[in-house]
């Protein structure tokens, strides 16, 4: 997971002797605490079962990626994820860029946008179960009802962002309402709805973790871990975080930043 | 090209303070092909004047009419150029901005591609079609707002202040290279200034607007062969009669301020 | 239209939308379509409210969730608002932190309850430490970010007028990274929110507004759940709007750093 940070320094040659460097000082840190991580566990501070040393966490992470266990909780959370999150993509942004065009959309929508928003996403978590029962079905709603506030909040913004000179300078070049929206009005409120998509994906990434630990589901990272701790699996708990941590990065670095780099940056809207 | 007829327009500003008057019963005619610009102090209702013709703004007496046709919103008989830098839109090219309004015209993609070339040779930007705006500098973005304005044709231009925003070096570049462009394409325009000299460099005729309520005070038509001067004695003497009905009461003592921004 | 007489139809409009979404809801839990358990009326959630509010019992709650928030919110800013201006000041110390939180910001809160329950047991210690997790990268973060952009400007000014490295310190770097203070601990103080009541869900004791609804859910006692939600939206509410809000007002706004609005 350090890749994000090493790859600052693309260029070979010259700087290949900087580009060590930089990898052995962002390796250091965690050379430090890994070590400081072995000689708690092999003093025996804690008991074994609840620290144990690295190697077994790592033997843990082979043996249970190898049988196929791991990939399977991964594959079927970020499945979960995706499709919340795209509910929440569509959902929330057909109401944000409606609050933002049509001033009586607004009026009514915000007021109850504002109520829902305060309210932390998990503690609709039981209402939830309650309603729509064990499962799929309860964490991928809460996880999309829950990430669409963010994604309204900043495409309303967006839109309400919209320059109103570029407004004017498209309808004097003919522009009619329809090809007005989609040439000037959302591309001129991406970068704030693309901020939108990646705080409701980041929310969407938290809540799902604990999600998947209320609502039962028989597969998923949350409930690995949620289920590990029964039997003190301390070693596959951390195996499963640890592929959070990485799922986690590489929503943010490989997604997000690509998608940001090719539009709004590219654009000089916003700098990198 | 066409000619500009108005007549008796009035604007009323509704503000939370009351309601102020922007314009009031303005009437002129613009010839085809003329270049008019339009002085005043700030606050004189110039740039609500050009915005009603634009358009943008519906006044509440009066009418407009452009070849005759009379002018309900905006329409594509006009361009605009506006002050602000920020008129491109940052997520296209400078050539697909200025292919813009020939997109919205349902111009062909190599067709419009071809124009929008040749309007950017005509500002001199042929060099950088694939830029983003955000590459260009003041000037050259401005180039670009004119390309675009010119692009898909219209037959009168309407420019606020474009080059308000620029150092003194580069607006002069580019009221040069406006009267250029203006020489090849013949279209009428109206071009709002508050610089005195900028307007007898460029204007066949000056129209001077005085606020509260914003009026046309008087007009003067600048005869002079083109290109201009700016040093010579009859171009001075134009710039002295314009801030004479400014207000300025330019003597022999202060030459200085003949060339400066009437209200800066 | 005057502004005064859209602003009023807005919030005419707003309140019907309130009051429509209501009836909505009140039309539905009386239909009897559904189970009475499952969608009470606005009466009985008042009353459940009510009751719970003069026995006493939502006060408790209250109170030990905002006990374990405090607890680990202002663990976070003990820990979080030095190591950040450490950071921004050092690059030693960035160069060893950054790797580390970059790889730590990623994993969310709630994915530690299960671990921290195995080494501390269920409850408050637990809870604040989970708490101390959410608060503290977003704190730290945006101190280090708001180090780093004080303006150099200010710096050489107040190196001219004399300042030393101590008074450059408190006098301008403090202040010039203040807005982003305050953005950090507004985003950890809603992030500690988010983690208290989940981890109350998730690594039950026997008391807090997270605890409260999840312990309704086995009872089917929606109502209770309810009741709690909007005692928990009311205070995070509060606290963003009156702490953070007027922590803000007092400061970085009336310096001008901050705009009011976005857009």
């Amino acid at each position: 997971m350090q890749d994000a940070i090493t790859t600052v320094a693309v260029d070979r040659g010259p700087v290949l002797a900087e580009r060590w460097r930089l990898l052995a000082r962002t390796l250091f840190p965690f050379i430090v605490v890994a070590a400081i991580w072995e000689i708690i566990a092999w003093v025996g501070i804690f008991p074994r079962r609840l620290f144990p040393p690295l190697e077994e966490v790592a033997a843990s992470f082979v043996h249970l990626t190898m049988t196929g266990i791991l990939p399977r909780h991964a594959i079927e959370t970020i499945i979960r994820l995706l499709t919340g999150f795209a509910l929440a993509g569509v959902v929330g942004v057909t109401i944000g860029v409606l609050m933002g065009r049509s001033r009586r959309a607004e009026d009514i929508l915000l007021p109850l946008v504002s109520i829902g928003a305060p309210i932390p996403g998990l503690a609709y978590a039981p209402l939830f179960l309650l309603w729509f029962g064990l499962g799929n079905v309860s964490s991928v709603l809460l996880v999309g009802f829950v990430s669409a506030f963010p994604i309204i909040f900043n495409s309303w913004t967006g839109v309400k962002a919209v320059k109103e000179i570029w407004v004017r300078s498209a309808q004097a070049m003919g522009a009619d309402d329809r090809r007005l929206f989609s040439h000037v009005i959302l591309p001129g409120a991406l970068p704030y709805i693309l901020t939108g998509l990646r705080l409701g994906l980041a929310q969407a990434w938290r809540i799902l973790v604990a999600v998947e630990m209320l609502a039962a589901v028989p597969w998923g990272l949350g409930w690995l871990i949620f289920g590990a701790r029964k039997f003190l699996n301390t070693d596959a708990m951390l195996a499963g975080i640890v592929v959070i941590a990485v799922i986690g990065l590489a929503l943010e670095k490989l997604v997000f930043q690509k998608i940001e780099n090719y539009t709004v940056v590219r654009w000089g809207m916003i700098s990198s | 090209m066409v000619p500009i007829e108005i007549r008796d327009v009035s604007l009323i500003y509704d503000t939370p303070g009351g309601k102020v008057p922007g314009v009031k019963e303005v009437s002129l005619n613009i010839g085809a092909s003329e270049f008019v610009c339009i002085v005043g102090p700030s606050g004189c209702g110039k740039s609500t004047l050009l915005n009603i013709i634009a358009g943008f703004l519906t006044p509440a007496a009066g009418e407009i009419r452009i070849g005759g046709k009379k002018v309900d919103g905006h329409g594509m008989d006009r361009g605009v150029v506006f002050q602000d830098f920020a008129q491109l839109f940052p997520w296209r090219t400078a050539l697909g901005n200025v292919a813009f309004g020939l997109e919205m015209k349902g111009v062909p993609k190599d067709e419009r591609e071809r124009i929008a070339h040749e309007q950017l040779r005509l500002v001199k930007l042929d060099k950088f079609t694939g830029s983003y705006p955000h590459h260009l500098s003041g000037g050259m973005q401005q180039r670009v707002a004119i390309a675009r304005a010119l692009a898909y044709n219209p037959s009168v231009l309407l420019m606020d202040e474009p080059f308000a925003a620029l150092d003194a070096l580069t607006r002069d570049d580019m009221q040069r290279l406006l009267a250029e462009v203006w020489r090849e394409t013949r279209k009428t325009v109206i071009y709002v200034t508050h610089n005195v000299s900028e307007a007898v460099y460029l204007a066949d005729r000056v129209i001077v607007m005085t606020p509260h309520p914003g009026t046309v005070k008087t007009e003067i038509r600048i005869p002079l062969p083109r290109p201009r001067n700016p040093l010579s004695v009859e171009f001075l003497d134009f710039q002295k009669e314009l801030l004479r009905h400014l207000g300025y009461e330019t003597g022999a003592g202060e030459p200085a301020k003949a060339n400066g921004k009437a209200n800066a | 239209m005057t502004e005064t007489k859209q602003s009023r139809r807005s919030l005419v409009r707003g309140t019907l939308a309130v009051l429509g979404a209501a009836a909505v809801y009140e039309a539905m839990a009386r239909s009897g379509y559904f189970a009475p358990a499952l969608l009470p009326t606005l009466p009985t959630i008042g009353r459940t409210l009510v009751a719970m509010v003069v026995d006493g019992s939502m006060l408790e709650h209250t109170a030990f969730t905002l006990y374990r928030v405090m607890f680990g919110f202002g663990l976070a800013v003990v820990v979080g608002l030095p190591l950040g201006i450490l950071m921004g000041r050092f690059q030693r110390v960035e160069n060893f932190f950054l790797p580390l939180v970059s790889a730590l910001m990623p994993i969310p809160s709630f994915a530690l309850v299960p671990l921290f329950m195995l080494w501390f047991g269920i409850g408050n210690l637990t809870t604040i430490l989970i708490v101390f997790y959410a608060a503290t990268f977003p704190m730290m973060f945006n101190t280090w970010s708001g180090v780093r952009s004080v303006n150099p400007l200010w710096l050489r000014a107040a190196g001219a007028m004399g300042a030393d490295e101590h008074k450059l310190f408190w006098k301008v770097i403090i202040p010039g990274a203040s807005p982003f203070i305050i953005t950090g601990m507004r985003q950890a103080f809603l992030r500690s929110w988010i983690a208290v009541v989940g981890a109350e869900m998730i690594a039950a004791s026997d008391w807090g507004l997270g605890w409260v609804i999840f312990d309704a859910k086995e009872f089917l006692n929606t109502d209770i759940m309810l009741a709690s939600l909007i005692v928990i939206g009311l205070i995070g509410f509060a606290f963003e709007r009156f702490v953070f809000g007027s922590l803000e007002r007092m400061t970085v706004l009336r310096w001008g750093m901050m705009r009011t609005a976005k857009g």
